[in-house]
This record gives C-alpha cells, sequence and structure tokens, in this order.
C-alpha cells in the first residue's frame, strides 16, 4: 500500500506544547528521588583519597558494631568483573578496565568501598571509622608525563582488555590509538604558501546536571533485580549491569523516570552496580545518589585534549594539508576513549573536505586523574577549537576575512568527505555524501543579523576601558552512529482512539517524548494529546540505544514513523471494511478515516470495531530504524566580546547562532536545546576548568568555586533555524542538541584575538591569561609545560622549519614570509608552540 | 522538638530532630517538588518561599521554619489550576528536564508579588540563585516578562 505523502504538516514543525511540561513545572513528574520505597537502606560510598594506591587491608570491624550499618562491600566480597562504564552498544569499543570494586585506586575519589545503612548519619558515620590501609604509588598527573619512558603503569592488572580489535597498550598507559592519512602531506605543505603549526590545550569539565546521578535498586515480588535509575542508556544499563553481576539479563529490569539532566554523564553506568550488589546481599531496596562534590570528583568529565595542528593554504585561500594530531587524558579509567578522540577528527575534518592531504593521529592515555566520559559535543567540541582557531590565524595570515575564507573552503551538499569512511567509532567509519547542508544560508543569516560589516563602528563603541572584538566559526556535527545504532518503538490503539507509544528513547529533558509523539501524530492525523508517551523501561518498551550520539529524532524518530505507518494501514484496513471502500482510497485526518465521497469514520469508532465488535485484533505495531548515514547539522556561530584592558575580563556582549537541524519538528524546542548548548559551551569557554592539588586532587568541587554561568552572565543571545530537509530523517529532521556547544570555544577565542590581540590557545579563557598576553608574558597559564619538560624534548630535524617559525609566532612559508598587514601583532598567548611528538615520544636517541 | 508551620496555606505541626535540614523534612513530608542540586545553597533547586521570600531550604535547619509560612510548587497551582507563571513557563517552552523549575517559579513568583513590572534585569537578578544547565535561561526571562504583562492585563 503506497504512503500518500503529505503537502502539508499539522504537527510537525510546530511548537506543542511538552507533554510533560506542566507536570513539570506544578512538581508532579517523578524523578528518581521521587519514588517513596519502603524499607529503603542509604549507600554511600568510600572515595580514595589518593591518586595512585593498592588497598593493602580494610577494617570494617568497627562500621558494622555502628548501630543502622547493614552492609558494607568491598572488592573482597563482589565478584571480579572487568567491564567498561560506558553506556555504548555491545561490543563496546571502551577499554574492559572497570571493577565495581577493586584492590587498587587509580585517582583521587576512585571506590574503595560501599556502605548501606538505615540512615545516611550511620552510613557516614561508618565512612568515617572503617579503616583502610593503603601502599602509596607513584601517581601521574599529566599525560604527557603518561607517554614518558618508564612511567607508572596505571592499569597493571591483568584482565584490561579491549573486546574488538583496536589498539591497546595499558603496559605503556596507551587507552586508545587511530591514525589515517589520505593524499600526500608532504606536498601538500610544500604547495602552500602559508603553513601554520600550533598547539592548543582544552580543559577537564564536568556536565553539572542539576540531578546529581541517582539509582535506587530492589527485588520485586518474582525475586527480579529491578533498577530505577537517572540514565540516558536503560538498555546498556540493563546489559552492563547483569555482566557485572553474573546475572541473566531477564532478571534485571531497568526503569527510567523523569530525569534531571544528562549532557553525557549518565551514558555511564556508575551507581546502578554498587546500589543492585547492595540489594542482593540485604535483600532490601537502596538507593545511591551521587553528591555534587561526587558528581565533579568521582563521576564522569569532558576529556582534555592537547591537539597540535599544522595546515597549509595558498595564497588564494585554498587549503592544500591539513594535520591533526591530538593526545587525549582518559584519566583513571578509559571510558570513551577511542570514540570521543575519533570524533575530534571524524566531525571536524569533513568540514574543510577540498583538501585532499589530510593526516590523522590520536593517542589516548591512562592518567591518575578524574575519568572523562561522553559529553555533549563528545570530542568535536576539543576538536573545533583547534580547528576554527587555526582557521582564523590562517585567514589572517592571508589578509583574508574569515568568513569569506570559511566560504571557499566548506563542505557542501552533494559532496563527501574521505574522513568519513576512514573514521568510524571502533570500526570503520561509513562513506557519506551530505544530504541537506544549510551552512551557506546560516552564514548569510548570521552575518546579516550579526551586522558583521558594521563591526568595525561597534568596535568604537566599546565602553571606556574595553576592547571589543568578533569572532565567528563554523560547525558541523552528525546524527546517530550510522550502522551501529537502532532505535525501535512500539504502538497500540485504545478504545477512545488514543494510543499508547512506547519507546527505549529516552527523553532525559530533552522534549524527545513530545519530538516523537509529534512524529507519531503526524503520520496518523491526530494531535500529541491523544498519545500517552511512555519511554524508558526495559520490561514495556522496545530497545533503544539510548539518548546519546545526537541521534533521538533522528533515528528514535523514524523509528516511531515506521511503527506509525504499520499502524495506520492496519487503521485503513479496518476503516475500508467499515465503509466498504478500498483502504487505498481513504485519507487518514483530523481523527477521522474519510474516503472520496466524503463519508468518514473516526479512529475511535475504528478502535471501538476493533477490540470489542467484528473482526477483533488489536491496533498496534512495533518497528525499528537504523540509519546508514549520519547526516551532520550545521551551523555558523558569530560573537561580539568585550576585554577589559586592567583586568583582562573577557565578557561576550552578544552571541549569534545560525543553525539547520533540517525540519525542526518542535521550533521551541530545538531553539531551548540551541540555547542551552551555547549558554554550556560560553561557561566552558570562560570559566569552568578543574583546579588540582601537587597529589591530583580537585580542589573546587563545588559550585561556589567551579563556576557555571546563572542569569548575571548571559549574553545578549540569538537563536535562528535555518531549515532544510534532510531525506533521510523523519519528516526532513538532523540533529540538534549537541552541535551548539562547540562554538563557544573558538568563536570567542577568535574575538579576544581580534580585541586585544592575544591568541588563546589554551581553555579557559580567564582574564589571568588574557592580561598576561595583553603584558607579553605566557607564564599566566598554569598549563603551560615545565621548562625542564620543553627543554628535554627532542626535534626531529623535520620538524625545524616549524620550531624556526614560533620565534615570531607566524609559521609562514620562507617565499611569503609576512603579508605585512596584519594590524594585530599575535602576542602569541599562551602554549602555542608545536610539540615534537608524534604522539608518543619515539625511543630516545640522544642527538649530540 | 516541635515546630508548627503553615504550608500552602494549611498549618502543620511536626516533630522534628534538631539537627535536621528543612530541606529534607520537607522531601520526607512528601512536598517531592523541592528538589536536591547541590546541598550547599548555590544551586537553587530546593528553593521555596519562607513569608514570601526565596529562601534555599538545603541550608536551613527545620527549626527555623517555626511559626512562619511556607510555599512551594504544590501550593502554587495544580495541574488541573496551574499558576500563570506554570502556564507561561511551559508555553514558552522553559521547561526542559524540570528539575530546577520548581525554584525557579519560587523565585519569580517572589518578584512578582514584590514588583509587578520587572525589567528583564530585575527578573535575571531574582533568578541568578537558581542553576539551570539545559536552558539558557532565555526562554524562562521570557516567561516571567510574558506573566508580569499578562498580570498587569497588558496581554
Amino acid at each position: 500500500m503506497a504512503v500518500k505523502i503529505k503537502d502539508e504538516l499539522n504537527v510537525v514543525g510546530k511548537s506543542v506544547l511538552k507533554v510533560d511540561g506542566l507536570s513539570l513545572a506544578c512538581g508532579k513528574a517523578k524523578f528518581v528521588d521521587d519514588y517513596e520505597l519502603p524499607e529503603c537502606l542509604v549507600c554511600k560510598v568510600m572515595a580514595s583519597p589518593f591518586a595512585h594506591a593498592r588497598i593493602k587491608k580494610i577494617d570494617k570491624t568497627r562500621a558494622l558494631q555502628i548501630p543502622g550499618v547493614v552492609e558494607i562491600i568491598t572488592h573482597e566480597d563482589i565478584p571480579r568483573v572487568p567491564h567498561t562504564t560506558a553506556g555504548q552498544g555491545y561490543p563496546e569499543p571502551s577499554p574492559y578496565d572497570t571493577f565495581t570494586l577493586d584492590n587498587k585506586v587509580r585517582y583521587v575519589g576512585d571506590r574503595v568501598l560501599a556502605v548501606a545503612a538505615e540512615t545516611e548519619e550511620a552510613a557516614l558515620e561508618a565512612l568515617r571509622v572503617i579503616e583502610v590501609e593503603y601502599e602509596e604509588l607513584e601517581p601521574v598527573l599529566s599525560a604527557r608525563d603518561s607517554m614518558k619512558e618508564g612511567a607508572p603503569v596505571i592499569h597493571d592488572e591483568p584482565e584490561a582488555h579491549v573486546i574488538i580489535p583496536v589498539p591497546y597498550e595499558p603496559e605503556r598507559n596507551l587507552a586508545a590509538h587511530v591514525d589515517f592519512k589520505i593524499g600526500d602531506m608532504e606536498k601538500g605543505f610544500a604547495e602552500a604558501d602559508v603553513v601554520l603549526e600550533k598547539e592548543y590545550e582544552t580543559q577537564y569539565a564536568q556536565h553539572c546536571p542539576m540531578e546529581p546521578h541517582i539509582a535506587a535498586t530492589w527485588l520485586d515480588e518474582n525475586n527480579r533485580l529491578v533498577i530505577l535509575t537517572s540514565t540516558q542508556v536503560p538498555f546498556h544499563v540493563r546489559r552492563i549491569v547483569a555482566e557485572r553481576l553474573q546475572m541473566p539479563i531477564g532478571k534485571v529490569r531497568v526503569i527510567k523516570p523523569r530525569i534531571g539532566g544528562g549532557f553525557g554523564t549518565k551514558q555511564e553506568v556508575l551507581v546502578e552496580d554498587v546500589c543492585a550488589f547492595l540489594t542482593l546481599k540485604t535483600k532490601r531496596p537502596v538507593k545511591y545518589e551521587m553528591t555534587r562534590a561526587e558528581e565533579f570528583i568521582s563521576s564522569r568529565t569532558r576529556h582534555p585534549q592537547i591537539l597540535n595542528m599544522k595546515v597549509g593554504a595558498k595564497k588564494d585561500g585554498t587549503l592544500t594539508a591539513i594535520s591533526m594530531k591530538i593526545i587525549m587524558n582518559t584519566g583513571a579509567y578509559g571510558s570513551h576513549a577511542l570514540t570521543v578522540m575519533c570524533n575530534s577528527g571524524s566531525k571536524i575534518l569533513p568540514m574543510y573536505n577540498k583538501v585532499m592531504n589530510v593526516d590523522f593521529c590520536g593517542d589516548t592515555v591512562y592518567t591518575n586523574m578524574p575519568v572523562g566520559g561522553a559529553y555533549r559535543g563528545y570530542g568535536a567540541t576539543q576538536g573545533a577549537f583547534a580547528m576554527e582557531v587555526i582557521m582564523d590565524e590562517i585567514a589572517r595570515e592571508l589578509n583574508m576575512d574569515p568568513v569569506e575564507f570559511r566560504k571557499i573552503n566548506h563542505i557542501r551538499s552533494g559532496e563527501g568527505s574521505p574522513v568519513f569512511a576512514a573514521l568510524g567509532e571502533g570500526k570503520a567509519g561509513v562513506e557519506q555524501k551530505i544530504g541537506s547542508c544549510g551552512l551557506d544560508r546560516c552564514i548569510e543569516r548570521a552575518l546579516e543579523e550579526f551586522d558583521w560589516e558594521g563591526r568595525e563602528e561597534r568596535r568604537k563603541l566599546a565602553p571606556p576601558g574595553k576592547k571589543r572584538g568578533f569572532g565567528m566559526c563554523i560547525l558541523m556535527q552528525g546524527s546517530s552512529i550510522p550502522e551501529i545504532d537502532m532505535g525501535a518503538a512500539s504502538m497500540k490503539i485504545n478504545e477512545d482512539g488514543s494510543f499508547n507509544l512506547l519507546v527505549g528513547a529516552t527523553d532525559l529533558g530533552t522534549g524527545s517524548d513530545t519530538v516523537l509523539a509529534q512524529v507519531a501524530a503526524e503520520v496518523l492525523g491526530i494531535s500529541v494529546d491523544d498519545f500517552i508517551v511512555y519511554s524508558s523501561d526495559t520490561d514495556m518498551t522496545p530497545f533503544d540505544v539510548g539518548a546519546y550520539a545526537s541521534s533521538t529524532t533522528y533515528l528514535s524518530g523514524y523509528a516511531v514513523k515506521n511503527c506509525a505507518e504499520k499502524v495506520k494501514m492496519q487503521i485503513l484496513k479496518a476503516a475500508g471494511d467499515m465503509l466498504g471502500v478500498d483502504p487505498y482510497d481513504l485519507t487518514i485526518e483530523n481523527k477521522k478515516v474519510t474516503d472520496m465521497n466524503g463519508n468518514s469514520v473516526t479512529i475511535a469508532e475504528v478502535a471501538r470495531r476493533a477490540l470489542y465488535e467484528r473482526d477483533q485484533h488489536q491496533i498496534g505495531a512495533m518497528a525499528s530504524h537504523i540509519t546508514h548515514k549520519s547526516p551532520p547539522p550545521f551551523a555558523a556561530h558569530f560573537v561580539e566580546v568585550d576585554v577589559d584592558e586592567n583586568t583582562g575580563f573577557a565578557e561576550v556582549k552578544k552571541y549569534v547562532c545560525t543553525i539547520d537541524c533540517g525540519t525542526a519538528i518542535n521550533p521551541k524546542l530545538a531553539e531551548g536545546q540551541c540555547e542551552g548548548a551555547i549558554l554550556n559551551g560560553i561557561s566552558y569557554a570562560l570559566t569552568e576548568e578543574y583546579i588540582f592539588n601537587k597529589k591530583g586532587r580537585m580542589m573546587n568541587a563545588d559550585f561556589g568555586s567551579y563556576k557555571i554561568f546563572n542569569t548575571a552572565d548571559l549574553p545578549e543571545m540569538k537563536v535562528i533555524l535555518v531549515p532544510t530537509y534532510e531525506e533521510t530523517g523523519p519528516y526532513g529532521a538532523k540533529s540538534v542538541s549537541e552541535i551548539n556547544i562547540n562554538g563557544a570555544l573558538p568563536a570567542i577565542s577568535n574575538a579576544i584575538f581580534d580585541a586585544v590581540g592575544v591568541r588563546l590557545r589554551t581553555a579557559p579563557f580567564t582574564g589571568e591569561k588574557i592580561l598576561m598576553g595583553m603584558l607579553g608574558k605566557n607564564n599566566g597559564d598554569p598549563q603551560v609545560k615545565p621548562e625542564e619538560e620543553a627543554a628535554a624534548e627532542e626535534v626531529p630535524e623535520e620538524n625545524n622549519a616549524a620550531e624556526e617559525n614560533n620565534s615570531n609566532g607566524n609559521g609562514v612559508n620562507n617565499n611569503n614570509k609576512n603579508n605585512g598587514s596584519e594590524n594585530r601583532k599575535d602576542k602569541e598567548g599562551l602554549s602555542g608552540e608545536p610539540a615534537s611528538y608524534g604522539n608518543y615520544p619515539a625511543k630516545k636517541k640522544k642527538k649530540r | 522538638m516541635i515546630i508548627q508551620v503553615k504550608i500552602n496555606g494549611i498549618d502543620k505541626e511536626w516533630d522534628v530532630d534538631p539537627g535536621m535540614i528543612l530541606l529534607d523534612l520537607l522531601r520526607d513530608k512528601g512536598y517531592k517538588s523541592i528538589k536536591r542540586g547541590c546541598d550547599e545553597g548555590y544551586c537553587g533547586a530546593c528553593t521555596i518561599l519562607l513569608d514570601g521570600q526565596a529562601a534555599k531550604s538545603c541550608v536551613m535547619l527545620a527549626g527555623q521554619a517555626h511559626k512562619r509560612s511556607i510555599t512551594t510548587v504544590e501550593g502554587l497551582g495544580t495541574m488541573d489550576e496551574p499558576h500563570l507563571l506554570q502556564k507561561t513557563f511551559v508555553e514558552h517552552g522553559a521547561v526542559q528536564c524540570g528539575y530546577c523549575i520548581p525554584g525557579m517559579l519560587l523565585s519569580s513568583k517572589a518578584l512578582l508579588d514584590e514588583n509587578p513590572n520587572p525589567t528583564e534585569d530585575d527578573v535575571k537578578e531574582a533568578i541568578d540563585g537558581n542553576l539551570c544547565r539545559c536552558t539558557g535561561y532565555v526562554k524562562q526571562i521570557e516567561a516571567v516578562l510574558d506573566t508580569a504583562s499578562i498580570m498587569r492585563g497588558e496581554n
């Protein structure tokens, strides 16, 4: 039966109200901690005070005598099952290097043991009196130290391994490695009139969902384990916890209620396992909620990266070669160690697809530091910073407008990039041609809205004591992981013509329950109110990989569409019987099915007939979807920044974002995704960072000293949706959730340079760093390499050219030393020197 | 110790431990709209109205509420009859995960009770103690300003 394509959309593209909005605004919607569980025990976890130590002995005798303390588990009490906490599809590309509890601790904040008690006070008292004897080991507290020959080995246990064939060498702290080469790099750089080589560095950051990680577990009346948890990945939680507990998957049920934000940190299976072990031991419900400090120290973070970029371009702006080398610090465990690093290339390099000479080399290394994980942007945030700043630097070298420079080089509809096939997620990527691409229009629209042409006039309007600057960048991301991710939905009709829509897709505040209902409503000619949406419960809803990789609208949305189409066919068939006409001649709209003569039956009448009256059957279906592409959304970000000449403090005054997310199924919710991502990005660019002491302890684990932006910091922000139609997406939709977190780092760095001539290559851009740059000093940067280390580095012959050029900060090739018209001298902000790794140091051959 | 409070217009008398935190007490008593985000007074998810003023219940002892009136979002409106602020927050798309929303609604109510004609800066100041990681605050500020103008009869 052919599906008639609708000319007009009734529900898709409309800002219908969020299906759970009012319940949330009335405080009724239930989060994990809002469920009352009788006889529930409180779980508290002891965190390691040492960055690297072996546990020699744990004495729990005194603690067990405390009234109210019910159970204490250590590594001696539970099976030792290597696994990854990364909530990825099976087989996970992250190494199996984690144990629920272990006899070794690998970072300050690592788990030592867990207590279950009647009250929080008793649990905390137990943690206070339990005696743990440690043997301290030498810690590794930077990525570069981790790569040195003879560095302490963080994963010396024999069980650490990978379950897919990817490079993994824990004996030298290597958690993941990828490299590829396309074309001829030497030739590419030789053809260039300008070659720049620069190093960029991004910092640790935390997702800061307002609701911390929390899970509650209990045994149901059939002795099955139930896990109520704040997660983005209920099905992965079920699989991974079952594996850790060595239980059949069928004995575990995972329920996801309302979630108080995730941003990637809840794509980790972090709290469910300890809770579950304690429930199995005590046969009682157990709840574990992380404190805010635990959230910072012991949950997951954005992986810090050091990115070495080398880019060549001709005078006319044509790029000739791009080299990207990344050292990524995954901390003590390799959660998302491979894939985040791959994404730093795969979501970034294709933007400049005209270049035929590209190389990429990424090494992810273990350190005794907080653990990286999935974080909105997923490596593209780090990669976009390096790429979009060096493009600005090169445009300035060529004396070109950075916008014009990008217009010459960016990818367009109908084009591909060899990088798509070269870089996948744990296996080869999937070749793809860009379908929809509204980037040109995004740029045009942003130029207009931002008044880029009028910026020299606006520069003069800066208040006294401030310098004003303007910066921009362009971005792309993806939508789902092609040929890996799967989403599914099921639907059934009720007597009144309402439908249950059950999705494994996980609404964590994003509004996906609403967006998915809109897709279904559009197919069936009904309204969102006609759906009872339920997400997610592994006993009830069909499988879905979960909310990550910008996949829900594009992937799960299509599964819902497939499902609704099946249901529609059943309704048309039943209605055709009722009306005595061929189902092909029927249309479904306004909750009715109508034939060519205008005779109609309501969907409710069809439902009643099917359920009670004639040819009884359940109208309903289940459908799934996988994707063969990961169509990128595109965006242009423009920013205006004022820098205080006395303090160096940078303030974002205006931020314009234009975004092509295909069809915005719900424009208001899509805008909300953009605004939230942008502010998170700005906050990361300007203030968010982890401060460590010499022993690797994070010192600012609270919102007082780890600053996330509030309303007082809000710039004028404008988000403009630039619609395109993506043929492979549901009603033309692509993703929107992640891309816009990536723009603030480069755009603001570029604007600061434009304002005061200081090139910030190390984030965050604090007043101190900017001021030090303005004063011509580099030592304001806490992350600058110690001098002896820099001096000890070998400089291979072929890198000497770059090294020479570093003296003036401009890696200009000999035949075009200086274009002369650079009005803002690069004061060589911070740590811009290219490194001489590749990425691991070669076995040392002392050069005399 | 016994404390007497008027909560959402109803008089209550509760026997509490002197060391008990107000947030814990209220959640124990079923006022689940009040959320725990940091336990340190920074994030504002636990905001209540205490005698009409926004206050962070995670850094108050239960005893400090003795003989005072408390408003929570349960007392602001219901799903059948929501308060205008609750309605406009939803209409403006100001609610994403919703965890910070009860606190933000109460801070907004405290503002509007005192100042029916707030400027954008007034709104920003009123809710600057309520952290939200989902939204970027744009739509929440719009919603509060829109509520104020509807209340003034302008919309």
